[in-house]
């Protein structure tokens, strides 16, 4: 490959941070020292490993703070890439920062569900206390960036401290007072962690599961009760029992009891399980490779179920993994946690490693035949990667681009080969279907919604958590076992699905929750995440962060939602201003027109519904007149 | 997998790849046995090359020369593709066929995606050698001395033929040595610059009786001539065909009128016929065309009306009715066997000319950068973002031994001649091995160092390899 570089170079300790990633290069043509008598006459070309870039990127950007030109050149060499590809990757995730940062940042949660709970007024006071957003100061000292949701909605407001450095570390801090933002900034840029105790702290999970120790707890009955870093742990609370099963039953009846469950994908789009699991199944051959990835870059803002599971039950996840590997004949799997959910990652890695260890993961798993293997792989600041094939090209070490459909990820999908990729509840799920079978699975929930479902619950709203619910429950009824309407105590709005979702007034209360009743109200039940929103929530200044987070997050790809996540923006600011073009009403006229073309000519969801949430606000009150 | 050999040392690398490949067993028998002739000479001539000894002489591991030979054979599909560094040698024509001999030893030939292609420079390379621009050829690759072809020709043109062939250039150099050439029509070639050992080439063209240039730019070697007449573009101002690398002959035609004052080829070529009496008519590129057509079987079926209709053909092409070839040698798997056998061709390595000593210690070997084209008469009048000062390239270990730093100038001295050149530092480049291109004689007269060592079968000098000493000098 033509490489041009600039004449910057790695420092010793970006070369160390690419080299633990990679070990140590082998030539002087890959990065490496330059031996003449060897590399002035041969070089072997390096075996294609650009999947390898965005741990590698991370690996700099948590050694050293940030990814400089000189650590992309040695990456360059490192993976045979261009430097030009390299930073357009890095330049793509807004955890790698290609400007010099302090050591030490604070990630403040600005987005929807912190912003009711406060988020506002925090940044407002650390802005006093620290200066403004993303500016370090003079002596480079630590500095506090504005955050989309980092999925802590349930102890909101949230922040992210990440440190940098030999040992890196991070701390979340929910919820966040200035002072405890300021305190933590100040300790962790002084001194390293000095446990892994400390390195991994997480809270208990009990308190974001308010329905612990009930017995409507199916899928998260584990969690809070059993140590999520011990595999016998979980093996004595009924652990691999279902993946026992599916091995002595094979994949054809594993795939039979999928479908007879009528298991709708819980990432969102609600697609049927078991028809995926199916199609997989039929493409298998000898010698073809497929791919199992669980989709756990859970970004939908307000959205922290599939975390309290990683956390807290992670071997729920790989055994749901191995069981999908045995249906669709995957040897090898992936899991994409996003960068935001250290915590998750670490619980995930270290359950990896037991697995492997007690031959639950590898060749020859509980004595069968089967063979299947799981790969971790971090997010790193882009909410267009939960979209399944943008999550694909990110895992390849693309810029998180979605791409066209077809060919469907059963298809040609993770390195163009088949692949099952299925969201975190999803995958928990069939532990359930498995043992007690898919038609029993099927008489749970409502007629077109089987099962149980988790609700994220944040906002004013007295208990906030993640609740499991059998699908078909009205809105109200959750509401009531949340404790109620905090804040005020009097409703003004009810926020499904998250940004992309849509809102339902109090008038709406009881739309029944499953994936018929919320389309029937012309909402959606997306994601799970159920915001509620009092009356002394400022609507305009909601509805303008929702469209703030579409305009950051629209990968720019495709024209209609790069343009249009700007102008729905440029619009609702108008509004909001009251100086609209013309009328309000002919610019409630525009949006409308605008988030039409978005639908029809944006290649993936986030630009067919970066309008959805703003559009049943307008529908439901009149705002702006 | 990239082997660094050491300039001029491709036949011991071939020779070892070909002894490798028969004793591993890999070597396509069948296809030897059916379509080839000399594979025993072959044979005994590579058994010589052990990969110890390759390893020797081109400096490349033998493991590498080892893995790089059973990947060749086991490919499902290889191709063997070259440029200059095979052919600006004195021994060009056994550089190639001891490639050839790869592609015969393993089957590699005549089959989709195989095969062995020199990669041309320039868009029509292949249409000058179609067109009979070579010293033995008609149009069509037909032998000026075989009398038949001769004699077709001699009816067709009114005229009588040469029945000998002509000279290539380095012919032509010798002849005007010798005084047997005294006058020289020049085409859109600038030998002033782009010929080796330039103080003797200068010194011949000054000596000529009488030169006549012909080119779209005032070069060099129209600033000798008698007589310049400046022509137009032939890519955008003028009408006509042009043949690629894959032997694919497509339509050109003007986009814009020539400047005032310039004018196409063949007006320019019609005119002067018309001047020594002989009228040809209008220079009408079609009827032209469809004259080669009747002259050249190769190119029979190729009317204007298919070309443009099929995005241009791959001669041979006999016929209207067919669709030209998408590769060569496909004869040579036909059951039973079309045409004569593929020689293999049993050919001994020899060093460059101009060898290393301790007095002239660097191999110097020269190229093209991204943004220029040989003397930089296309080029050199467009700026260019990547275009840098003519410059003796090092390796950075080189320009520490000599205890140089990048922008220095250094005197570089061959057997022929010396020039200044500053120098820069390329990792691409070994210990021991320099580069200069001949973009720029203006800034660094490279051919002032280049050795005339000419192949007596392609009439190619030996531009890539050339034995230099670098020595400090006062900054200028």
């Amino acid at each position: 490959m033509d490489l041009h570089f600039t004449a910057d170079r790695a420092t010793d300790a970006e070369k160390s941070a690419v080299d633990s990633e990679l070990g140590a290069a082998e030539s002087g043509w890959s990065g490496g020292t330059r031996r003449m008598e060897n590399d002035g006459h041969v070089a072997v070309s390096l075996a294609p490993r650009r999947d390898l870039l965005l741990p590698v990127l991370h690996a700099i950007q948590r050694r050293i703070g940030w990814i400089s030109p000189g650590a992309i050149n040695y990456v360059a060499s490192r993976l045979d890439l261009p430097p030009a590809e390299i930073h357009g990757v890095a330049s793509f995730y807004a955890m790698f920062s290609l400007t010099p940062r302090p050591r030490v940042v604070a990630h403040v949660c600005d987005d929807i569900a912190c912003l009711i709970r406060g988020a506002g007024s925090l940044c407002a006071q650390l802005e006093k206390k620290l200066g403004p957003a993303g500016k370090p100061d003079a002596a480079g000292n630590p500095t506090w960036l504005r955050s989309p949701c980092l999925g802590m909605c349930e102890r909101a407001p949230a922040a992210l401290i990440t440190a940098s450095g030999e040992t890196p570390h991070e701390r979340v801090l929910a919820p966040a007072s200035p002072d405890s933002i300021a305190s933590a900034l100040q300790q962790m840029s002084s001194s390293q962690p000095s446990s892994a105790k400390e390195k991994h702290e997480a809270p208990d999970p009990k308190q974001s599961l308010p329905q612990f120790g009930t017995p409507q707890l199916r899928l998260l009955r584990r969690v809070g009760r059993v140590n999520p870093a011990s595999i016998q742990d979980y093996q004595s609370n009924g652990g691999y029992e279902a993946l026992k099963r599916a091995i002595d039953i094979g994949p054809e009846r594993v795939v039979r009891e999928v479908i007879d469950s009528r298991l709708l994908g819980r990432g969102g789009a609600a697609f049927p399980t078991g028809k995926k699991w199916e199609s997989l199944l039929l493409a298998r051959k000898p010698g073809c490779t497929h791919y199992v990835v669980c989709n756990a870059d859970e970004s939908e803002p307000g959205t922290f179920k599939d975390r309290i599971i990683m956390e807290g039950d992670p071997f729920a996840v790989l055994e749901g993994m191995t069981i999908a590997a045995l249906a669709v004949g995957a040897t090898k799997g992936f899991i994409y946690v996003r960068g935001e959910y250290p915590q998750a990652a670490a619980r995930l890695t270290h359950a990896i490693k037991q697995a492997r260890a007690h031959r639950l993961l590898g060749q020859a798993i509980l004595g069968s035949a089967l063979e299947f293997d799981v790969e971790l792989r971090q997010g790193a600041g882009a909410y267009i990667c939960g979209e399944e094939t943008a999550l694909f090209n990110s895992i390849e070490g693309f810029r998180g681009e979605p791409r066209n459909k077809p060919p469907f990820p059963t298809q040609a999908g993770l390195f163009r080969k088949p692949t099952l990729v299925n969201n975190v509840e999803t995958l928990v799920n069939i532990s359930e279907i498995i043992l007690n079978g898919g038609a029993a699975y099927a008489r749970t929930g409502t007629a077109q919604s089987s099962g149980a479902r988790l609700f994220c619950l944040s906002g004013n709203i007295k208990r906030p958590g993640v609740y499991e619910m059998p699908f078909g429950i009205a809105l109200k009824d959750l509401i009531a076992a949340a404790g109620g309407v905090d804040g005020t105590g009097r409703l003004q709005a009810v926020l499904l699905g998250g940004a992309a979702g849509s809102f339902l007034s109090p008038g709406e209360l009881d739309t029944p929750l499953s994936f018929e009743g919320t389309r029937a109200a012309g909402a959606t039940l997306g994601s799970g995440a159920v915001i509620v929103l009092d009356d002394s929530v400022d609507m305009k200044e909601f509805l303008l962060r929702i469209a703030r987070f579409f305009h950051e997050e629209t990968c720019g790809q495709c024209v209609p939602c790069r343009v249009g996540t700007e102008r729905q923006q440029e619009l609702l600011h108008r509004l909001v201003a009251r100086k609209p073009l013309g009328s309000a009403a002919q610019e409630i006229k525009l949006l409308n027109e605008m988030a039409q073309a978005m639908r029809d000519a944006s290649i993936c969801g986030l630009g067919q519904t970066a309008s959805s949430a703003i559009l049943s606000a307008t529908q439901r009150w009149n705002l702006f007149s | 997998m990239w082997l660094g050999l050491d300039v001029g040392s491709d036949i011991s690398l071939a020779n070892a790849m070909g002894r490798e490949i028969i004793a591993a067993g890999l070597a396509d028998k069948k296809f030897i046995e059916h379509s080839t002739s000399g594979f025993e000479a072959y044979r005994e001539c590579v058994e010589k090359y052990t990969l110890e000894r390759a390893e020797r002489e081109t400096g490349v591991p033998a493991g590498a020369i080892r893995e790089t030979a059973h990947a060749y054979a086991k490919a499902k599909r290889a191709q063997l593709c070259w440029t200059l560094g095979i052919t600006e040698h004195h021994n060009a024509v056994d550089n190639v066929l001891a490639l050839i001999n790869l592609a015969l030893l393993t089957g590699h030939v005549g089959r989709y995606g195989s095969g062995i292609n020199p990669l041309r420079g320039q868009n029509n390379v292949q249409g000058g050698g179609d067109m009979g621009a070579i010293p033995d050829r008609f149009p069509g690759f037909q032998h000026v001395e075989n009398d038949e072809i001769r004699a077709k020709f001699e009816k067709a043109w009114g005229a009588k033929l040469d029945p000998k062939r002509g000279w290539h250039l380095s012919d032509m150099f010798r002849a005007m040595e010798r005084g047997d050439l005294t006058a020289l029509y020049v085409l859109g070639e600038n030998p002033a610059d782009s010929e080796a050992d330039r103080h003797r080439t200068l010194k011949l063209l000054k000596g000529l009786d009488f030169m006549v240039v012909q080119d779209l730019f005032y070069t060099n070697t129209a600033a000798l001539a008698d007589v310049v007449l400046p022509a137009a573009a032939g890519w955008c101002e003028s009408e006509g065909t042009v043949t690629s690398s894959e032997r694919r002959v497509q339509r050109v035609r003007s986009a814009v009128p020539p400047p005032e004052g310039t004018r196409d080829d063949l007006a320019i070529l019609f005119d002067l016929a018309r001047r020594f009496g002989r009228d040809w008519g209008e220079p009408a590129p079609e009827r032209i065309w469809n004259e080669l057509r009747q002259l050249s079987p190769m190119h029979g079926g190729m009317t204007y009306a298919r070309l443009e209709k099929m995005g241009g053909i791959q001669w041979p092409c006999y016929d209207e009715s067919h669709p030209g070839e998408l590769f060569l040698h496909g004869r040579l798997w036909a059951e039973p066997l079309v045409g004569p056998r593929a020689p293999f061709s049993a050919v001994e390595f020899e060093p460059p000319v101009d060898v290393l000593n301790a007095d002239y210690p660097i191999r110097l070997t020269t190229g093209r950068r991204l943004d220029s084209f040989n003397t930089g008469v296309q080029t050199s009048l467009y700026a260019s973002p990547l275009r840098k000062q003519e410059a003796l390239e090092l390796s950075p270990e080189d320009g520490r031994r000599y205890n140089l730093h990048e922008g220095e100038k250094v005197r570089v001295s061959s057997r022929r001649g010396s020039v200044i050149a500053p120098v820069r530092f390329d990792p691409g480049l070994r210990q021991g091995l320099a580069f200069l291109t001949l973009h720029s004689h203006d800034q660094v007269a490279t051919n002032d160092l280049t050795i005339d060592a000419v192949d007596p079968k392609s009439g190619t000098a030996e531009f890539k390899a050339t034995a230099i000493r670098i020595e400090k000098c006062a900054e200028a």
